[in-house]
């Protein structure tokens, strides 16, 4: 294929691919997104264009990025018809070629089933998982193969480069950024065409672009998604960006090592924007030269501050440093340096595109546009989603992620990962957007909503983001170093039950010490998971101190084993007990609690299945009933 | 013996070195590098990395440890990484951690005495749909299959030897 040398050339390539696929012919799309190919999409794919040869059709079997529904992976979508099936094994490949591909039948047994009719869905669309989403950023994720640009260029790829290159001026990219009132994805949601106009008015005769993708929060993987499923969305948002910013020759991708598959799709990305001349010297044809490299963390959370980030690309330990000056003016070598995240610049050719004007129309007043969620945790479907700002919380968890599994409660759901807080039942109609989330203690994040039930022990959720930002600290300042390990002293004293009286203000004057005085967003935000369950669920942490009690049952420390009404008088219980806990009174066997240190071995002994676990709600037989086999 | 063991780690370091010399804050990269190579960053590939780069050592050293990905003992053949990311632990990844230390006979953190196997937690790789998941040797094996993945690995790692 020849190199497009100007915007024309790209466009008759994209003519000649549209006009090279046939209408009508059918494409087999598989998922093999990181989370499908785990349950084994590539055996899936393989057996597919085994049986699409072995009947000798003129059918493509295509490997897409995530698709999105990835707890029923993995996803096999039969094009043009849509015939979307889930939970595909190897062995399905026959009926699929067979039946939905040769006689376009659809097969019930392999569709999904519709969360509340339980019929199976012949198309994605008829799931309300996808049908209340907005995929914008996602267009392309799923739909084309991220290992061929021609895809990406043949959907109207690299259209917006070329728009830009040809007919605007870099202020004109930065204006219209400026009026599609684009925030920073990465979490800040500092606006973006305030960024770029910051970079391109500083003066220096090298610039950088970085895309960050050290994606490191956990239960967050909407970056990963788009660098596995639509890289050169990513590219082509950083190159218009170069465009915009001025003597920028050189970008990089900072990608965690954690993310192989995410590495090697960006680095094809790359390979194959050269070859095309997209990157490298004199860009279609309009002068510009700017190329991409990658970079691959080492497992160091802090390096996505942006400041710490750059460090590391500079080979430095990634520590952060005091701001001003700003990356913008002094970043990357001292140079003015324009850091977005994966999902912003994913933005950039769609504002392009349709115009900043469609763009605001989407979101609320202070918020525009789409948001990628990584949506996990307690919810029946979870997966990649993309919706409007604004949304609720109920929407999300109740539409999309089609309510809690297992039957149990909603609680609350977690947004913005460690940095974040908590949306509580009470908040659940609470549109998910900048202002309100930063309302009520919580925040955007950089898009992880991990949904829990009402097993979850909040004081116990809250420890374990604390322990994930104390081990992640530089160590660098003294409030972030020593503030947040006394703050988690303090909360595994309380999940052990010892717990004292004024903790929790001592939990709460510490977090806003910590908050008001760290040197770096990571020092900043590390509180909040801790103020913000302290602010709704209060009566959990009363309970674990005061009470010595965990109300969920599932802080082990603070467990209770008493023995329940059905039981026989055997004794087997006080003959296991390694502690002599078991004592036998006049009116039958108890528990000593103090000598009693739960190992359960008279669980296990009972034949009466009678010892249960009391955690101080009401009788312990009825708390268990469900459990019991005699009830 | 102990010289010449030095004179293939200088050599082989110095080999792995070739592409990043000159190139700006290749540091961090060439220490990926190192460690593909060996499993982990010897002493002496650190010292050779640190002449070669024109580099001080307390600065390579600074680096190498500051990064959780960077290890300076040996490790095992296989790598087993359970998840701890959010939508683990809310999906019980802590009981899952356990089991692998019983099944395993290690603790976190530790390698088998003949190297087989380390055993260590990661924070979240991304697959929260799946969760709780366990990464064996960069796949990532949801929960189920976890414990017949690594029976094969041990088989597969006696026939090895």
């Amino acid at each position: 294929m020849n190199k497009p040398a100007s915007a024309a050339d790209l466009a008759a390539l994209r003519a000649r691919l549209m006009a090279e696929r046939q209408p009508g012919c059918k494409t087999v799309k598989v998922c093999t997104g990181s989370a499908c190919r785990s349950a084994d999409a590539l055996e899936v794919a393989q057996a597919l264009s085994r049986e699409v040869a072995r009947a000798e059709l003129p059918v493509a079997v295509e490997h897409t990025g995530c698709q999105g529904l990835c707890q029923l992976g993995p996803l096999v979508t039969v094009q043009p018809e849509g015939t979307f099936y889930g939970h595909v094994v190897p062995f399905d490949a026959s009926k699929i070629v067979d039946l939905t591909v040769k006689r376009g039948q659809f097969v019930s047994h392999l569709a999904c089933p519709h969360p509340e009719t339980g019929r199976p869905v012949r198309s994605a669309d008829d799931l309300p998982f996808y049908s209340s989403q907005t995929r914008l950023v996602l267009r392309y994720c799923g739909m084309i193969d991220p290992m061929r640009i021609e895809d990406y260029i043949e959907a109207g790829g690299y259209e917006a480069l070329a728009r830009v290159l040809q007919e605007m001026s870099p202020e004109d990219v930065i204006a219209g950024v400026k009026r599609s009132r684009l925030r920073g994805r990465g979490g800040a949601g500092f606006p973006t065409g305030q960024k770029w106009e910051g970079a391109r008015k500083a003066k220096g005769r090298r610039k950088f672009v970085i895309c960050n993708a050290d994606e490191g929060d956990p239960g967050a993987f909407m970056d990963r998604a788009l660098l596995e499923g639509d890289p050169h969305a990513v590219l082509e948002g950083m190159i218009i960006c170069a465009y915009a910013v001025g003597n920028c020759r050189e970008g990089f991708v900072y990608v965690r090592e954690e993310y192989p598959l995410a590495v090697q799709t960006v680095g094809t990305a790359i390979e194959q924007a050269r070859a095309m001349g997209l990157l490298g010297e004199n860009i279609l044809g309009s002068g510009l030269d700017f190329d991409i490299e990658i970079r691959r963390g080492a497992g160091a959370f802090i390096c996505g501050e942006s400041t710490a980030l750059m460090f590391s690309i500079e080979g430095k330990r990634g520590m952060p440093r005091v701001t001003p000056p700003r990356s913008v003016e002094s970043g990357l070598w001292g140079c003015p340096t324009c850091l977005n995240n994966v999902e912003t610049f994913a933005n950039i050719p769609l504002i392009i595109n349709r115009g900043a004007d469609w763009y605001v129309t989407h979101g609320t007043s202070g918020s525009k546009g789409t948001k990628v969620f990584a949506l996990s945790g307690k919810v029946r479907y979870t997966g990649l989603i993309e919706v409007s700002m604004g949304i609720s919380t109920r929407q999300v968890v109740f539409d999309i992620g089609g309510g809690i599994e297992g039957g149990k409660r909603f609680k609350a759901a977690q947004i913005g990962g460690p940095g974040g807080g908590c949306v509580p039942e009470e908040h659940l109609d609470l549109p998910i957007d900048f202002e309100s989330l930063d309302a009520i203690g919580s925040a955007m994040g950089s898009g992880a909503l991990v949904v829990v039930d009402e097993t979850i022990c909040m004081v116990d959720f809250a420890r374990y983001f604390l322990q994930f930002t104390q081990q992640e600290s530089c160590g660098q300042c003294p409030p972030c170093r020593i503030g947040t390990y006394q703050m988690l002293r303090i909360l595994e004293r309380i999940v052990e039950g010892k717990g004292n009286e004024g903790d929790l203000e001592r939990l709460e004057d510490l977090g806003r010490l910590i908050s008001e005085t760290s040197l770096c967003g990571l020092g900043k935000v590390a509180p909040r998971p801790v103020l913000s369950t302290l602010r709704f669920f209060r009566s959990e942490y009363m309970s674990h101190i005061f009470e010595k009690r965990c109300p969920t049952g599932s802080c082990s420390a603070l467990k209770r084993l008493v023995i329940g009404p059905d039981c026989s008088q055997c004794g087997l219980c006080a003959e296991v007990c390694p502690q002599h806990a078991v004592i036998e009174k006049q009116d039958g066997f108890t528990i000593d609690q103090v000598i009693c240190d739960n190992c359960a071995a008279c669980v296990t002994a009972c034949p009466m299945e009678c010892i249960l676990e009391d955690t101080g709600e009401g009788e312990p037989n009825e708390r268990n009933s469900a459990d019991h086999p005699d009830h | 013996m102990g010289s010449e063991r030095h004179t293939s780690v200088d050599e082989h370091t110095r080999s792995i070195l070739v592409p990043h010399i000159g190139r700006q804050g290749a540091f961090v990269d060439a220490l990926h590098d190192v460690q593909q190579a060996f499993g982990y960053l010897p002493e002496q590939a650190l010292r050779v990395l640190a002449d070669e780069l024109k580099l001080p050592l307390s600065q390579v050293w600074g680096v190498a440890s500051f990064y959780d990905q960077f290890y300076s003992v040996p490790r095992g053949r296989n790598i087993v990484r359970v998840c701890t990311g959010t939508a683990c632990q809310v999906r019980g990844c802590q009981a899952v951690l356990q089991r692998m230390e019983s099944v395993m006979d290690l603790k976190n953190g530790e390698t088998s005495a003949d190297r087989a196997f380390t055993l260590e937690t990661v924070n979240c790789v991304g697959c929260c749909g799946l969760a709780p998941v366990v990464v064996i040797n960069k796949k990532v094996v949801p929960n189920r299959d976890v414990e017949r993945v690594i029976r094969d690995l041990s088989k597969g790692d006696e026939g090895d030897e």
